[in-house]
């Protein structure tokens, strides 16, 4: 099979799965301001939930509705119980989700251990899809569809819908919001748990391909931090072309010069951020 | 504000206490301290982006750990002489310093440590990768010291020596007009502005002085520790150096000095009855910001209602 054309599915997979990802890190970080530095602990704990559940039931379709509830729940004490003390206090906020993400990762440690693991997959996701010449796996094309179908539900989510108006009202100012008699409070604890969710949604996916290990989180940590500052802050459109900017440069990286693929990612970032500070899509707070 | 003689004289029994570790205490305790040491000027050195210039870093880990691994390369690989070695690394941690300050000082507040700890991960990512020269999850071991520094004790001086012209060096940077300006930064960046200082450059000289000291810091490690692997440059090295400056009272510069000795004799205890010294470290983070984002420091002298004061640091 043509190779490139195997690269370029595969970085496009792999920014479905950034996608889904950045999107909630993007959404919390748009509309309540908070640099949740915890996202990529959450995202490598609704790996180690998919885990559970999936040896539990052997349902796959159980094992990621779970990560993503669980960890939902998760967001919603962390919320609730931590962020409420520092509340207003940007640094503060980011500071602490910062030694929230170590510890949690510490706790995934203690409970995982240092192993890798994989979320099993079911029987219809396994092996290669063929089409003529190519072939390409299945489970990959599954991870792309849903990150094509979050980014429309989301989409019609915050354009469509009142609570979207709610949000994108939020984002642009709260306060008035708040004035015009809606409680903000729980359109923000909403958003919260949604972008927590989409973190465990997006372990449960990953688990998957890209296997869990106890760095996993500070990788897609960093990944998804390169997608919003590309992308711009809040922007759904942004975190979508970010992740195919980051996947694309990962993957071509990776293929390319392995020893530095990083630097081929952050490079064009560092470019764009010479002459865009705020990002592609970012609007000045 | 403390008179200069008064000043002096604590600094001078300051030094004559520390000088006095490696007779009271030898052995274990002595290369305790020595670690302490130079942490205190990785903490200082944050401190002169996080409490004078208002730019709180999550990369001094990483530019720390460069020093570290070129001081280590370049005698266990290229049978380099050690000196050179300590030039070369201090070198390279200020060039990575630079290109650091070049890309995020035109950034503040949250995105100024967004963009910081995504540098510092691609530094993680490189030595993580580059298996040929780094080793990989291996890293890098030997002796790199000098034979006349090969006790501890010795050692120990040759660090206190170096850690007090440091912090002596930081402190003429910080009280010097540059560094007055650095504050105003902190305090007002448009009036700055309109006063006619070029704010990007202050900016950018302070974050290269300051990963100038962290390099110092990371090559005195090489010293000590003769071992560097990417956890040397992990982000959990620059969060317990942040937690260090924050513990002591950022804007105090000397309190990252209590900073470090805190948290390296708290790591210390915690590590001999638990492994888990990672959790009770973000633990840690997460109570300092919720009870005492001032600095542990500065609350015990607030609830003792002395009068000296840390700097608020801005906007948190």
């Amino acid at each position: 099979m043509n190779m490139t054309l195997f690269q370029i599915l595969n970085g496009l997979t792999f920014a479905a799965l950034l996608f889904v990802v950045a999107s909630g890190f993007t959404l919390i970080f748009g509309l309540m301001r908070i640099v949740n530095l915890a996202h990529g602990a959450l995202y490598l704990l609704g790996g180690y939930f998919a885990l559970a559940v999936a040896t539990k039931t052997g349902s796959f379709t159980l094992a990621v509705l779970g990560a993503a509830a669980g960890i939902a729940v998760v967001g919603f004490i962390i919320d609730r119980a931590l962020l409420v003390f520092v509340k207003g206090f940007d640094l503060r906020q980011v500071l602490l989700t910062l030694g929230l993400a170590l510890a949690m990762n510490d706790l995934a440690l203690v409970i995982w251990g240092g192993d890798t693991f994989s979320v099993p997959t079911p029987e219809w996701l396994r092996g290669p899809l063929r089409y003529g010449e190519m072939a390409y796996p299945k489970y990959r094309l599954f991870v792309l569809a849903v990150g094509i179908a979050v980014f429309a539900g989301l989409w019609l989510l915050l354009n469509r819908t009142r609570l979207g108006a709610l949000i994108r009202a939020g984002v642009d100012d709260a306060e008035i919001v708040d004035a015009m008699g809606v409680d903000i409070k729980r359109v923000f604890v909403f958003t919260f748990m949604l972008g927590a969710a989409l973190a465990g949604l997006g372990g449960a996916l990953g688990g998957a391909f890209l296997s869990l290990y106890p760095t996993a989180d500070s990788e897609i940590l960093v990944f998804s931090l390169a997608v919003v500052i590309i992308g711009g802050r809040g922007s759904l459109a942004g975190a979508a072309i970010g992740s195919l900017l980051v996947a694309m440069l990962a993957n071509f990286g990776q293929v390319w010069f392995p020893e530095l693929a990083y630097f081929v990612i952050f490079g064009p970032m560092a470019l764009l951020l010479a002459f865009r500070p705020l990002g592609l899509f970012g609007k000045a707070a | 504000m403390m008179t200069p003689a008064r000043r002096f004289a604590y600094s001078l029994a300051g030094l004559v206490a520390l000088a006095a570790v490696p007779t009271l205490f030898p052995g274990y305790h002595t290369s305790l301290a020595t670690e302490m040491l130079i942490f205190a000027v990785l903490a200082m050195s944050i401190d002169i982006l996080a409490g004078y210039a208002g730019r709180t870093p999550l990369c001094h880990g990483a530019i720390f750990g460069v020093a570290t691994y070129v001081v280590l390369y370049y005698v266990t690989v290229e049978q380099g002489n050690p000196w050179v070695a300590v030039g070369l690394g201090i070198l390279a941690a200020t060039l990575t310093a630079v290109v650091f300050a070049l890309l995020a000082i035109r950034t503040s507040g949250v995105y100024f440590l967004l963009l910081t700890l995504a540098l510092g991960m691609v530094v993680w990512g490189v030595c993580n990768r580059w298996t040929s020269v780094t080793g990989g999850e291996n890293g890098l071991r030997g002796t790199v010291r000098p034979e006349w520094l090969a006790d501890q004790a010795d050692l120990y001086y040759f660090v206190l020596a170096a850690t007090s012209a440091a912090a002596l060096g930081m402190w003429r940077f910080v009280n010097s007009p540059f560094g007055l300006t650095l504050r105003g930064i902190r305090e007002s960046e448009p009036r700055m502005r309109t006063l006619g200082y070029n704010v990007p450059l202050h900016l950018f000289i302070g974050f290269v002085v300051s990963g100038f000291f962290a390099g110092v810091a990371g090559a005195l490690y090489a010293f000590f520790n003769s071992f560097v692997s990417p956890s040397t440059v992990a982000l959990a090295q620059s969060v317990e150096g942040l937690l260090m400056a924050i513990v002591g009272g950022v804007g105090t510069l000397f309190g990252g000095l209590v900073g470090a000795f805190l948290i390296i004799a708290l790591e210390n205890v915690v590590s001999s009855w638990t492994e888990r010294w990672s959790m009770v470290l973000g633990l840690m983070f997460v109570f300092t910001m919720i009870f005492a984002p001032e600095g542990v420091l500065g609350k015990v002298r607030a609830v003792l209602g002395r009068r000296a004061r840390p700097i608020p640091p801005r906007n948190s």
